[in-house]
């Protein structure tokens, strides 16, 4: 399948680039590391007798072949990347700057207290400011990611319930939620049960309340919802899933909405995850490391999972094994996402309080103008202002042969990153753009030209153009059913591969 | 041949004596789009009625198949391992997901005929 | 402020194109008693005083780098060649998502199908995912993979498992059904897995190196494993061990869940660190976690998509296979060119270099009164027996500016027995300086 190195041929800036295991050779090496010393092995007789199979290749080798890779990734740094429910806004060099400090960055996680009393003091800021803008009363750091946070808070939930001889055995999740929720209630053991929306894309609140009853744990809410909608009904479901005993999770992959404008706190949430890499903008690295912090009620602290920063006699201390017995136990290795923290607390000195609210007021700006923008040619399923992403359906494709994919991929062609499609599930063809509070006025208008010019030439009637994009990225669509069909996972000799077909 | 019987989750019945046939339906494989894995059960697995009795996959989705009759699992289709794509060429012959052994063979004459199926289709 | 672009005229113009007389009246579905509460919170700042502040926070901590230094317990400290932070610091690859639309990210998912290959071949396995968390969580995704695979509810923990690992699989089997045989801390290494295997055992977990750092043939276990129809998970914290030794795989593992922060990343007190996931072809549909697989474009061009994504959260729901969405890919990529600058020489000289170096450690360290190498065996990191109780000697000698190593004490709180027992690990990071001050400091200590 693999052309040979050989018959590559690059185009100008695009190259081709053949895999590290075709370019290696044996005996290269791109570090140099001294000499062995002779000693008697201690490997308990199992030293490894066969090689490995790993090329071998120089570091200015090693240096372009990344860089060229690099060169066909789509980035927030390349343009606008307006990846709906993914927050895809600029990250600041300044927090990779500090991350690497050697004082952050090559810390041990069990040295002795007393040296990474800086390290404690910053997981303590930053709960401190996470505690503020959520106005909850504690937050559990160590949390990877989002879903990881999903699932350590309903553990949180989960211990309290049982704690208080009322194991139940349900969890509430929208239609509209992100896959996640369901996938981490299941984890917990929970039953999962979905609530409609309502016709304004809201939870039916009718419908809540049918569901509720003495064996729900918890109702998960994502706020602003996945439509882009702020819950303005979410007060009385509050009161509703408190009177039936159950605990309000928010998924707060939405956060940077409203942060520095509304306290999750005040609307009667008791547990919510706050993803650092979306509101606090630590970046998403090509799919992580993310963090996911959770908030929680007074109610719910002592089922806190371990560790956390805790006052001592002799300064900041690691409570890493529970006394009381209560807290559920340990959700990661070490104490959570470090990096993330300096890089969250970096972009939240950097913004303050008044960057924070201008931050979430320009995120839902934007989104508004856009939707302003397109509204006359593309169809919106709910009315009134949207929140910081707009979502639209595919009424407006209707019989022009074109899909909300086709439109995706037609965006690649013109210079952006496609908005997210087909999610939430609930409005058909969805398309969900979320430009960010980073992005100029000027940036935005060039989306909405760009946008409606797709759309006029769907509605003009010509198909095929569309189901060929995208033309112009270093790859064209490609035949998922066969590579699902039979999986190549991993590179194999080509000898070997040789033998398999024989 | 017998003729199909349908379950409203959209999979279809075939009753070859005792036995029955069942595979899911033209329409369910139009939605699905182009299928890369089915997930069969067990020979020998006993199945009841509305239970998930196989998955089936393409790219995007995943999709249970319940079984529409109660019974034990005496056969399942093993080409569909290497060639998935039989479930969308010929999703009411070659494609076929198990053979059931019925526990009672009444429960085919709950299920909805050809054409009550396909008005209930046109409905959706 | 330097990160918003729009000026007061663009918020202006904007809401008269919108049609809303202020960025407030598009908040107006939030209850009126919710809005805009008074935050007593310091306002923006400029690069020069968040340096200053968070400068002054690094600069409380001992870097590990500055001291003579001994941590391991999970977490090993490795040069990182520069080239390394410099690629991953590429805006194409750092500020780039989850590549979902393959047309434009066949640099990521290029570089995670590397990394898959990387991964499987040192795990000695058919097949590894895009990443995990960490090598604890990976742990525990891979015990409920064996409970998938097996449909049986037996878990079986070695006593020598690292006890965060076994914690973190602990907690996330609670409210499944699973039943749970943890066996005591294993100081002497004369447990029985085998014994504890029956018809009900769905996996066994085994560290390796194990968590006092030695080194066993699990061939006899994998065996028994097999016999009984139960998978052999094998977790591995410190993966440079896997260039000088016998790779799981080759002793007969189903799956490797291992911690690969040695390779490419920085200690950065804990995290982030990047789990990996190997196992054999015939499960890779219960395998937790995103895939890159390899595919043909319209032109018929070679190219990466990530594939079996019905196994996944955002299609499966409640039945997926695992909640995991964002991984950890940046940190994939650092081992991944990492991995790919060693090569196969670097990464056995790598290995050779950092047993060597333990070993040198150990006969230092064991010439001294009151202190005791346990291990008959080790890899880079070793078991003392010190005549005193090890975290007080630890915290003796940071005072003194040499990090000493990890108290057993500190990972089995409550268990009396770990007192006297300190874990010591070097790596190609150690030099003859640093192994004399370590030596010295503790016969001081021990005198």
């Amino acid at each position: 399948m693999s052309a040979g190195t050989g018959a590559i041929r690059h185009r100008g800036l695009r190259f081709e680039e053949p895999l590290i295991f075709e370019q290696g050779a044996e005996g290269k090496t791109g570090v140099d590391l001294p000499d062995v010393p002779k000693i008697k092995d201690r490997l308990g007789g199992l030293a490894r007798k066969t090689p490995i199979g790993l090329p071998g290749l120089s570091e200015p080798q090693i240096v372009r072949h990344f860089t060229r890779l690099s060169q066909k990734n789509y980035a927030i740094d390349t343009g606008l990347y307006p990846l709906g429910s993914c927050t895809m806004k600029h990250n600041p060099r300044l927090n990779e700057k500090l991350a690497r400090l050697p004082g952050f960055g090559d810390i041990h996680p069990l040295q002795p207290e007393s040296t990474v009393q800086g390290a404690l003091a910053l997981m303590e800021r930053l709960s401190d400011w996470l505690k503020a803008l959520t106005g909850m009363p504690a937050i559990a750091l160590s949390p990877a990611a989002g879903a990881h946070g999903e699932w350590t808070g309903l553990m949180t939930i989960r211990s309290a319930h049982e704690a208080a001889g009322d194991a139940r055995k349900r969890v509430l999740v929208p239609d509209s939620a992100h896959g996640t929720n369901p996938a981490s209630a299941a984890m917990c053991g929970y039953e999962v049960a979905a609530v409609p929306l309502n016709a304004r894309g809201r939870v039916d609140l009718g419908a809540l309340k049918a569901a509720l009853d003495d064996d729900v744990a918890a109702f998960m809410l994502t706020n602003p919802n996945t439509c882009g909608l702020f819950e303005d009904e979410i007060l009385d479901q509050a009161e509703a899933v408190h009177e039936a005993g159950a605990y309000f999770y928010c998924d707060g992959a939405n956060f940077n909405a409203i942060v520095g404008r509304v306290r999750p706190g005040d609307l009667g949430i008791d547990c919510m995850h706050l993803n650092l890499h979306k509101t606090f903008s630590t970046p998403h690295g090509g799919g992580g490391p993310g963090s996911g912090p959770i908030a929680l009620c007074e109610a719910l602290v002592p089922f806190a999972p371990v560790p956390y920063v805790a006052e001592g006699p002799d300064g900041l201390r690691l409570v890493e094994s529970d006394a009381s017995g209560t807290a559920f136990g340990r959700v990661k290795g070490f104490h959570g996402q470090m990096g993330m923290f300096v890089r969250a607390l970096a972009y939240i000195l950097s913004h303050g309080i008044d960057g924070l609210r201008q931050a979430s007021s320009d995120a839902v700006l934007n989104a508004n103008y856009v939707s302003a923008g397109l509204a006359d040619l593309m169809s919106l399923p709910y009315e009134g202002p949207c929140m910081h992403e707009v979502l639209f359906d595919d009424a407006f494709l209707k019989d022009t042969g074109v899909t909300t994919l086709d439109l995706a991929k037609a965006m690649i062609d013109e210079g952006y990153h496609p908005a997210t499609i087909y999610f939430p599930l609930v409005v058909h063809g969805a398309l969900l753009l979320e430009p960010t509070e980073t992005e100029s006025k000027e940036s935005l208008d060039h989306l909405i030209a760009t946008l409606r010019r797709i759309v006029e030439r769907a509605l003009a009637g010509k198909p095929d153009e569309f189901h060929a994009a995208p033309v112009d990225a270093p790859r064209r669509r490609f035949d998922e059913t066969a590579a699902a069909r039979r999986p190549v996972l991993r590179w194999r000799p080509p000898a070997a591969e040789d033998r398999a077909a024989e | 041949m017998a003729e199909l019987r349908y379950s409203e989750e959209h999979e279809w019945v075939r009753v070859e004596g005792d036995i029955a046939v069942i595979g899911i339906s033209d329409y369910a494989q139009d939605q699905l789009g182009d299928v890369v894995f089915v997930e069969l059960p067990e020979p020998g697995r006993a199945v009841a009625k509305g239970e998930e009795a196989a998955v089936v996959e393409s790219v995007k989705a995943a999709s249970e198949v319940y079984a529409p009759v109660s019974g034990e699992v005496v056969e399942v289709n093993e080409p569909l391992a290497d060639d998935p794509g039989l479930v969308n060429r010929e999703p009411t012959a070659g494609g076929w997901f198990m053979k059931v052994r019925m526990a009672d063979p009444g429960e085919v004459e709950a299920l909805l005929d050809e054409a009550a199926y396909d008005s209930f289709v046109s409905g959706l | 402020m330097r990160y918003l672009p729009l000026t007061d005229a663009d918020r202006r113009a904007m809401l008269a194109s919108i049609g809303a007389p202020s960025v407030d009246s598009l908040f107006r579905d939030v209850p009126e008693a919710a809005r805009d509460p008074d935050f007593d919170l310091p306002r923006h700042a400029g690069e020069i005083e968040v340096e200053r502040e968070l400068g002054a926070l690094a600069a409380r901590n001992v870097a590990a780098g500055s001291v003579p230094f001994f941590l391991g317990a999970g977490a090993y400290r490795h040069h990182v060649p520069a080239s390394v932070d410099a690629l991953i610091q590429r805006g194409e690859f750092l500020t780039s998502y989850t590549p979902y639309q393959p047309e434009i990210s066949q640099g990521t998912l290029q570089a995670l199908f590397e990394f898959q290959t990387q991964v499987a071949l040192i795990a000695g396995l058919d097949v590894a995912n895009a990443s995990m968390y960490d090598g604890a969580t990976s742990c525990l995704e891979a015990v409920n993979m064996a409970l998938r695979v097996t449909r049986r509810a037996g878990v079986v923990l070695s006593g020598a498992l690292h006890p965060q690992y076994r914690d973190v699989t602990k907690t996330g089997l609670r409210y499944l059904s699973a039943e749970l045989d943890c066996l005591p801390p294993d100081f002497d290494g004369t447990e029985s897995l085998v014994d504890r295997i029956d018809a009900g055992t769905a996996c066994v977990v085994v560290q390796y190196p194990d968590f006092f750092g030695r080194v066993r043939d699990l061939a006899p276990l994998s065996e028994a494993c097999r016999d009984a129809g139960a998978l052999l998970i094998v977790a591995v914290t410190e993966v440079v061990a896997l260039g000088a030794l016998r790779s799981p795989g080759e002793m007969g593992a189903d799956i490797v869940a291992a911690e690969g922060k040695s390779i490419g990343n920085p200690l950065t007190f804990g995290g982030p660190y990047v789990g990996l996931f190997a196992c054999r072809e015939r499960h890779v549909r219960q395998m937790p976690g995103r895939l890159a697989g390899e595919a043909l474009d319209a032109d018929g061009k070679r190219g990466w998509v990530l594939t079996l994504a019905t196994r996944e959260q955002h299609i499966r729901r409640e039945k997926s296979t695992s909640n995991i969405c964002t991984n950890s890919g940046l940190c994939a990529l650092a081992f991944t060119i990492h991995m790919s600058l060693l090569g196969e020489e670097g990464f056995s000289r790598l290995a050779r270099l950092n047993h060597a170096k333990a070993a040198m450690l150990a006969d230092r360290l064991d010439s001294i009164p009151g202190a005791e190498v346990v291990n008959d065996s080790f890899f880079n990191e070793f078991t003392l027996r010190l005549d005193r109780p090890a975290a007080e000697v630890v915290d003796e000698l940071a005072g003194r500016g040499v990090l000493a190593g990890v108290p057993v004490s500190r990972l089995l709180p409550g268990e009396p027995e770990a007192a006297p027992f300190l874990l010591v690990a070097a790596t190609e990071t150690t030099d003859e300086g640093d192994i004399a001050a370590l030596e010295a400091a503790l016969r001081e200590a021990l005198r």
